[in-house]
């Protein structure tokens, strides 16, 4: 084996050794990597009691009720297949609106209440004008007028 | 297989006359489009149905991100060959691109972070893109910082070549971090295959803004790969014709 051809394989052993590393800590890490968890994820048990967590999903439509007076507002987190109730008193992203994607951090209550203390919207990598998201009938967030 | 153009292109005299022949032909076209690749997504390209005039950053943000991986897998491939074929001009160019991408990554997060603020409602989230292109700038610093702490220079460059290499193993983490976990930060936009989920009106600024910080990089790269070679080949003769030229 010539000298170069060492210094090839010890620069490939580094990259793949690497590598390998990470996928075996990733996979032991898995769970702590979740930066959210689904409804359906949280009704089957798969988040740890007691702990505060966040849960990611869709606003369920016509669920979101403000309550007058207050901060507090009551949505409906889901995925489709399961719902989870939130409750979360402060002000909301502006993306934040039924049928769009959104992230609340928190803690579940023995009644099966999600009470949030920080809600995050989430937005996907689709982007249109305005017109081209109406004729495609996407829900658009109310806009409050300027 | 003819070498020949390789070892040319290895030998500092030649690259210092090509890069510094070449560097114009980089700049301006960058600084052209540039200024096309803003004005079409500053003010041609309508704005977001969901995220209104904010989506604009993304002429920004997505290129530099796209430089901040791009720029630190040159670097690595440098690196590697610098390593295996002890070819000096390799390090060299290593060496001169580690700060261009550590400024790359510096803007990704600073303008990501501008923009999560009104979009998402946080100026900063750890999850698992954001946190891996945070870890992307710390490579970069600590292939810099351990550059500069090393005064012989070939242990320098070997050293930060190992440094490199290893960190190459962030590039897919970052990439597939919105796919292989659940992150706050959307999945891409523009992928290799199929078709790119964004209007083609608020696309093409976004490519030329692509184009354009590539060749930046380059002409960047070329004048910092000069510098390079004055510093390290200070002592040789043939530096000492060409500057008295």
């Amino acid at each position: 084996m010539t000298p170069r051809r060492k210094r090839l394989l010890a620069v490939l052993a580094i990259v793949v050794g690497v590598g390998a590393a990470a996928v075996l800590a990733s996979l032991a890490f898995e769970e702590n990597l979740l930066y959210f968890y689904s409804p359906t994820q949280i009704v089957a048990g798969e988040v740890p009691e007691g702990r505060t967590f966040r849960i990611g999903g869709l606003v369920t439509t016509g669920s979101v009720q403000r309550s007058s007076g207050s901060l507090e507002v009551h949505f409906v987190v889901t995925d489709n297949q399961e719902s989870i109730p939130v409750r979360y008193t402060g002000l909301l992203p502006d993306l934040f609106s039924e049928g769009k994607g959104v992230i609340a951090h928190g803690h579940m209550t023995d009644s099966g209440e999600f009470v949030a203390d920080e809600v995050l919207a989430k937005h996907d990598e689709n982007y249109m004008p305005p017109e081209v998201a109406e004729s495609l009938h996407m829900p658009t967030p109310a806009r409050t007028t300027e | 297989m003819n070498w020949t153009w390789f070892h040319k292109l290895a030998s500092p005299p030649h690259f210092y006359r090509l890069a510094g022949r070449i560097t114009p032909w980089l700049g301006w076209p960058a600084f052209l489009l540039i200024v096309i690749g803003l004005y079409g997504g500053l003010v041609l390209a309508p704005p977001d149905y969901q995220q209104g005039d904010a989506f604009r950053i993304v002429y920004v943000h997505a290129p530099s991100a796209w430089m901040s991986m791009f720029i630190y897998g040159m670097m690595a491939i440098a690196a590697a060959i610098g390593l295996i074929w002890r070819i000096k001009l390799a390090h060299a160019v290593a060496a001169a691109a580690a700060p261009v991408g550590a400024w790359f990554t510096f803007v990704t997060l600073v303008t990501g972070s501008l923009w999560g603020r009104p979009m998402w409602g946080t100026w900063w989230q750890w999850d698992a893109r954001m946190t891996s292109e945070l870890i992307l700038l710390f490579l970069y610093l600590g292939l810099i910082a351990l550059r500069a702490s090393i005064d012989d220079r070939e242990r320098a460059d070997r050293a930060s070549a190992v440094l490199a290499l290893v960190g190459v193993v962030n590039l897919p983490i970052i990439h597939y971090s919105v796919y292989w976990w659940n992150t706050l930060h959307q999945g891409s936009t523009i992928t290799k295959f199929g078709k790119p989920s964004i209007t083609f009106d608020m696309l093409w600024p976004l490519l030329v803004m692509f184009v354009a910080f590539k060749l930046f990089f380059g002409m960047v790269l070329m004048l910092r790969v000069r510098g390079e070679v004055l510093r390290r080949e200070r002592d040789a003769s043939w530096l000492r014709e060409e500057l008295t030229r």
